[in-house]
């Protein structure tokens, strides 16, 4: 998606309504509320990196196939390339920049990554580490994969081994092919 | 991307009078493939009624013992819902073979129904395609077409419908449910989306105005033994290039009591094997009954110059999983294998 007509002066005027082709929109991200007049065309990854500085999150593809772009919405991961910011009005959103605690601490995730250094370049890790915050809240909430044995009783919470994580990280690619480490970080914090 | 205007929907009454009112309006749900689409150039709706928001986001046992699933409900969450893996084991397995935890999070129902083929001609404005500009032709006849249809296509159109859910709701005989804002109605899940003939442009028979509400699981076939087999490129997150969900019991003397079959990505709609169906019922479930039986389905199938691979992956997929199915014994309530 080519540019963003609306950055600039006409993003922070509270007082314009969701009029036309455009939207007041309040987002809370990481904690802190932000109402912004959206153009409807904004994305909510393209929203947090050009108008709330947060870089962290990635633009790979932008098309919902690599995952670069994966944040947490009300708890639960998505691909911030694909979601309109104008549906999310008072949503919750976490990034990377929002997991660790409120001392500086980095999340346990973050810690393992660096331990087990499961990154080469670092363009899909914020993505993978995310996308992993949301996996592991799932298989507690008992949500199955492809690879859960269908006989497994629904609604408990899923024992996660190196088949299952790849599984449900399926939708965060990493070109440096950082795979192998990926998995143990993750089998880290289990 | 084209500006647009946005209305978040607040009743399906309103919803539907959007739809009416605007007839360049699409509903948007999760937006994981129209946003996309979007973005591509191929969809370039003037108006988005926000439908996810709608209540209809839960799934409910109704009296008669049949399943109701919303159409705003999320993939994911349907996917682990208990009546859903209890029951409809098949359609658990195909939504969980779809996509990944990101997009299963954000698709609903009602979406992953309406999304569109992802013919690579479809999506690219510089080829020719007739599902997209009707009339223009067809790129994939010709060109690059290995992922493609190999039963029911026509001159204009040999998609496929990527969907993994839809195959398993045709094999579960499921109902969807449309509503205009005025009245409602009810299409059968195998009679929902459309063979291409001569309108490609058309993926379902959804009427003007017209928005899912919901899928409706009939008691019918609740608990009985099913499963979902996907072949696919790669393990994970990627289309498939066969598939089938399978609906199998047996009775005592062993032989086939119900069966409900359906092939995914062989065609432009879930193609439910009706003539496999036929020949089985009343037949031993024996692996030569069912070889016998997909075979004479599968007769129909008119591959392209590359996508013959199609016909035999298929046969073997819908072997394979209704002979494990047949091993089982009908259990209402449990996966269990017979022992």
């Amino acid at each position: 998606m080519a540019g963003h007509p609306d950055k600039g002066g006409a993003t922070h005027d509270d007082s314009a309504r969701a009029t036309g082709h455009r939207s007041e929109v309040t987002l809370t991200v990481n904690g802190t509320p932000h109402t912004l007049l959206l153009d409807h065309r904004r994305v909510l990854l393209d929203v947090l990196r050009e108008d709330l500085d947060l870089t962290g999150s990635k633009k790979g593809c932008d098309h919902g196939q690599c995952g670069a772009c994966t944040v947490l919405v009300d708890g639960r991961r998505v691909n911030g390339c694909l979601l309109l910011a104008v549906t999310l009005d008072g949503s919750e959103v976490v990034t990377v920049e929002g997991l660790a605690d409120g001392t500086g601490e980095p999340h346990p995730l973050q810690k393992a990554f660096l331990d087990r250094d499961a990154f080469q370049c670092g363009y899909c890790t914020p993505g993978q580490i995310c996308s992993a915050v949301g996996m592991l809240a799932e298989a507690a909430a008992g949500h199955p994969s492809h690879v859960t044995d269908p006989a497994a009783p629904s609604g408990r919470p899923v024992r996660l081994d190196a088949a299952e994580i790849r599984e449900r990280l399926s939708g965060n690619l990493c070109r440096c092919g950082a795979y192998p480490h990926i998995v143990e970080a993750v089998e880290d914090v289990i | 991307m084209e500006p647009f205007g946005y209305v978040r929907a607040g009743t399906v009454r309103e919803a539907a009078e959007a739809l009416a009112e605007h007839p360049g309006a699409r509903c948007l749900g999760g937006g994981t493939n129209l946003v996309d689409l979007m973005k591509l150039g191929v969809e370039r709706p003037g108006l988005l009624v926000d439908v996810s928001r709608l209540p209809l986001d839960t799934v409910e046992e109704l009296p008669d013992g049949s399943v109701r699933v919303g159409a705003t409900v999320r993939n994911s969450d349907l996917a682990a819902h208990p009546l859903v893996r209890d029951r409809y084991a098949v359609l658990s397995q195909a939504l969980l073979a779809g996509a990944s935890g990101q997009l299963r999070n954000a698709a609903t129902t009602g979406g992953n129904l309406l999304q569109r083929t992802r013919c690579p001609h479809f999506q690219d404005l510089s080829k020719p395609c007739n599902k997209r500009t009707p009339g223009t032709g067809c790129a994939a006849r010709e060109g690059t077409h290995r992922d493609h249809a190999v039963l029911g296509h026509s001159e204009q159109c040999v998609a496929t419908h990527p969907s993994d859910m839809a195959v398993a709701l045709a094999a579960l005989d499921a109902r969807v449910e449309l509503d205009d804002g005025r009245t409602t109605r009810a299409v059968p899940a195998d009679r929902f989306h459309r063979l291409p003939g001569d309108q490609p442009e058309r993926d379902t028979e959804i009427r003007p105005g017209e928005l899912i509400t919901g899928v409706v699981l009939p008691a019918a076939t609740a608990s009985l033994p099913s499963a979902y087999r996907k072949a696919r490129d790669r393990a994970s997150y990627a289309f498939a290039l066969a598939s089938v969900a399978a609906v199998l019991s047996t009775a005592e003397d062993g032989t086939v009591a119900h069966v409900g079959l359906a092939f995914g990505a062989l065609a432009h709609k879930p193609w439910r094997a009706e003539r496999a169906e036929a020949a089985l019922r009343g037949a031993p479930a024996t692996e030569d009954a069912f070889a016998h039986a997909v075979e004479r389905e599968l007769q129909a199938a008119r591959p392209l110059r590359d996508n013959g691979y199609k016909v035999p992956l298929a046969r073997n997929l819908a072997v394979d999983v209704l002979t494990r199915l047949a091993a089982r014994r009908t259990r209402p309530g449990t996966l269990q294998e017979d022992s």
